[in-house]
């Protein structure tokens, strides 16, 4: 099966790395830094008056250019004066003599990775005055909200370990694990409203835990019996509820986003050109839209530096006029302090907001591969281990005294039994009936479906042996 | 333009588009309106107007009857390159009828976001040329919106209107019929009015229809296309073909601006004597096979006309299944008259056409002939 995959990179980002240096955006310009002006004095033009329609295009009453005056013998050449300058539709932008070209991001200039817990999962201390040391002077989040969060990471891991088992034994056509990115679904969905619709890619089941989907409606999908919500009609795991505003599954990848009245979040594939259409159309009709890239490095074979030389996802928004940044995925905690801004700022300035979610994929992208081919073992053994985002949160919460082995190991083992106890519910639970594959093409069933289901049925009637016996006719 | 409809002998009198004396609008596929719908006839009075007045005139009623429509695309704002969305914006508001950035797969995309979120969207592609970046959203997306979710979602408020068609200048990107390729793509709907009070009815069907439809606007007959078109709100049933010519010797199928080549042509042919029965599809998918059905057992002849090239058009499917229903009732292979396949040309644009004086594809067939376009002078249909 080919599905349309990101590639992205792990990368060996640092949290060290420097902001990139803000774009100075004037009112309609942008300047380039780094270089010298060479201005005359000159009085600011009075700036050029312009009107807002209601869906933010930018009209102005006069694009003429300035004229330029002749400037002084004696004029500073290190003056950076910005004011003159020229009226092109877009806005107003400085000019310069410079020839200079906007560097593109280097390696030692990347957007830092905004984390609160530290790998062992102690909750970094920083002596700065920055944004971080602001929030850890607030408890982060509740016991409640925090045990809840860990217990659906672990709940969801438990279920990828064994749906994974279920399709090797052939029980099974397909499954897609989330192994090593279990924080950013569950995380993302505490933080947001139950109200909140959320666009999934596949990789994000913890959000249906989160909001209470059970595991027998997992298994139900994933063996595409009757009580599938989806009518067997999709592989596994392309979940969907309309009841737990989670939009079904594709596998294609594409956007659709904006409505521009709730919030939406889409986590979706970022090197599709629906991605830079979905963003800068989200930017345009300034829609509440949170868009939610999981950056785990890899797009079944293909790692990220075969996929985009720019510093990441981050950089993309700031293309698009959308705020964004850069998250350790890996840090539960991170993820949900960074969702919850995201979505604070979406709902109250009515604005896109995007927001990197760096992490790792540990498992293969799917039963149908095996990462050993393309990437060494020890370096899934690594991510496995010692940046595992269950095992971070797990210490921290132990740490505050809220949870215990006891506690792990009975969560664990009940979970294995309920997700068998489901499976085997789910597979003896019979198939839907035939006609669900004709129904919902269209509102109503149109009269060449209804032919084409006649002229089946009748073949089916002759040579029964040829067709799967599970399904009812 | 006039001297272009005296070359190319494509005219549009007032009063040619009759009705079948027994028809009634039935309204199968609309599950609700605003407006109780009634048969045309029992209209209230009409007003002289052409196409794309009418197109606005059903998107002004659109978007006062339901205050959760919007209408979008490219230059929208002002009115539209083609006078479509003309007082929208100023009437509706800015954040109901606006313009969008230059990007199909983005405005479908959008589109579709906002019908799954249970609103009504009329997305305008600028020409039906341009409408190939959108392919992967209107397939793989929109069209099995409902059934990849078990009919938990939709979206079906969709509607896309894109002009489409030869103009007599457009050369390869603004003369496109693509209407074929959206026909292979079970789960949407396309729809191709033919003039002016049809475009009104079946726009407001389309776009208050419960799936996604593409709608497509003969843009050769925006302005050259003049008719009574009532002024109340109306709609036209989707999937119901329309006979609007009644014969008795041959069947000829078509949509939109082709319709009025082939009403000239049965014009001609009635003059030789020979009665032709002309068919408005109306909807191409799910098409009415019935109606089709019906009028080919009782000609025996059938001959489709479209502008799109003839390899793959959907007059392949027109033949195909009513060779499988009515073979036995056909008198003569089915014929089919339409552009060249090639891109459609500039210059070469008169001889690509599918206009009366072509001559169609010759058979083999024995005693039978085939159905032939002739020069304006005489007609021929020989029986076998």
């Amino acid at each position: 099966m080919a599905f349309r995959v990101i590639t992205m990179k792990s990368g060996a980002m640092m949290a060290t790395a420097r902001y990139l240096t803000r774009r100075n955006m004037t009112h309609g310009g942008s300047c380039c830094g780094n270089h010298h002006h060479h201005h005359p004095p000159f009085e600011r033009k009075k700036q050029q008056s312009c009107s807002r329609s209601l869906s933010g295009f930018w009209r102005f009453n006069s694009t003429k250019a300035s004229a330029v005056d002749v400037y002084s013998s004696d004029e500073d050449v290190t003056n950076t004066n910005h004011h003159q300058g020229l009226d092109f539709p877009g806005g107003h932008v400085s000019y310069t003599h410079s020839l200079n070209f906007i560097s593109k991001s280097s390696t030692q200039n990347r957007v830092p990775c905004y984390r609160v817990l530290d790998d062992n999962g102690v909750v970094i201390r920083s002596s700065s005055g920055d944004l971080e040391s602001q929030l850890q002077q607030q408890p982060l989040i509740s016991q409640q909200t925090a045990l809840k969060i860990y217990r659906e990471m672990v709940r969801l891991q438990v279920m990828d370990t064994i749906f994974y088992e279920a399709q090797r034994q052939g029980r099974l056509s397909f499954y897609l694990t989330s192994t090593g990115e279990e924080a950013i679904s569950v995380a993302s969905a505490a933080a947001l409203s139950s109200d909140d619709v959320v666009m999934p890619q596949y990789r994000e089941p913890g959000v249906l835990l989160w909001r209470g989907f059970s595991l027998r409606e997992f298994a139900d999908q994933c063996f595409g019996n009757k009580d599938d919500y989806g009518k067997g009609r999709q592989m596994p795991i392309h979940y969907g509820s309309n009841k737990l505003n989670y939009f079904t599954v594709s596998s294609p990848l594409a956007f659709e986003e904006a409505c521009m009245t709730q919030l939406l979040l889409c986590l979706n594939s970022y090197l599709q050109g629906d991605f830079h259409a979905g963003l800068n159309f989200a930017a345009v009709t300034e829609s509440p839209v949170v868009f939610v890239c999981r950056n785990n490095g890899w797009a079944i074979s293909t790692n990220v530096s075969e996929q985009f030389r720019s510093d990441g996802i981050v950089v993309k928004g700031q293309a698009y006029g959308i705020d964004s940044i850069r998250v350790d995925g890996n840090d539960a905690l991170a993820v949900y302090n960074s969702i919850r801004a995201a979505r604070q700022m979406a709902v109250n300035q009515g604005k896109p907001v995007l927001v990197e979610f760096l992490t790792y994929r540990v498992g293969h992208h799917s039963t149908s591969d095996d990462s050993t081919k393309y990437r060494p073992m020890d370096e899934i053994e690594h991510w496995k281990v010692t940046r595992n985002p269950v095992s971070r949160f797990r210490k921290w919460v132990e740490g505050n005294g809220w949870w215990n082995e006891d506690e792990e190991s009975e969560l664990r083992s009940a979970t294995r039994k309920q997700l068998l106890q489901a499976i085997q519910a789910a597979e003896r639970t019979e198939k839907p009936f035939l006609e669900e594959m004709f129904t919902d093409v269209y509102d109503e069933t149109p009269s060449n479906l209804r032919e084409q289901q006649e002229q089946l049925r009748e073949i089916i009637k002759r040579h029964p042996k040829d067709y799967p016996s599970d399904i009812p006719v | 333009m006039a001297s272009v409809l005296g070359r190319y002998g494509r005219k549009w009198s007032l009063g040619c588009v009759s009705y079948h004396k027994n028809h009634l609008p039935r309204f199968s596929t609309v599950t609700h309106s605003a407006v109780p719908s009634e048969p045309i006839q029992q209209q209230q009075a009409g007003r002289s107007m052409n196409l794309y007045s009418a197109i606005n005139q059903a998107l002004h009623i659109a978007l006062e009857s339901d205050s959760r429509s919007y209408v979008f695309g490219e230059d929208v704002g002002f009115g539209g390159v083609f006078r479509c969305t003309t007082g929208l914006a100023e009437r509706f508001g800015k954040h109901r009828v606006f313009n969008t950035p230059l990007c199909e797969q983005g405005i479908v995309g959008f589109a579709i976001g906002l019908a799954a979120m249970d609103n009504r969207a009329v997305a305008e592609i600028q020409f039906a040329d341009y409408i190939f970046p959108a392919f992967d959203q209107i397939v793989n997306e929109a069209a099995k919106f409902r059934y990849r979710s078990g009919g938990q979602f939709n979206c079906g408020g969709l509607t896309i209107r894109a002009p489409y068609g030869a103009v007599g200048h457009g050369g390869h990107y603004h003369s496109q019929s693509p209407e074929a390729f959206f026909c292979h793509v079970p789960g949407i709907k396309v729809v191709i009015p033919r003039s002016p009070s049809q475009a009104k009815g079946l726009l407001l069907s389309s776009i208050r229809d419960q799936n996604p439809v593409v709608f497509f606007e003969p843009k050769w007959l925006y302005r050259l296309s003049v008719e009574e078109v009532p002024e109340h709100d109306y709609m036209l049933p989707l999937s119901e073909a329309e006979v609007i010519r009644e014969g008795s010797d041959i069947t000829l199928v078509g949509w939109g601006a082709q319709l009025s080549i082939m009403e000239q042509a049965c014009i001609d042919a009635e003059k030789e004597g020979i009665s032709c029965e002309l068919i408005d599809l109306k909807t191409l998918i799910p098409w009415d096979k019935e109606t089709v059905e019906a009028s080919v057992s009782k000609t025996g002849r059938l001959l489709v006309s479209h502008e799109a090239p003839i390899t793959g058009g959907f007059g392949a499917e027109i033949s195909a299944s009513i060779v499988e229903r009515c073979f036995l009732r056909l008198e003569a292979p089915v014929s089919r008259v339409c552009g060249l396949d090639t891109p459609f040309p500039l210059v070469f644009e008169p001889f690509y056409m599918p206009n009366k004086n072509k001559v169609s594809r010759k058979y083999w067939f024995p005693k039978i002939c085939v159905t032939t376009w002739c020069s304006s002078a005489s007609w021929q249909l020989v029986f076998g």
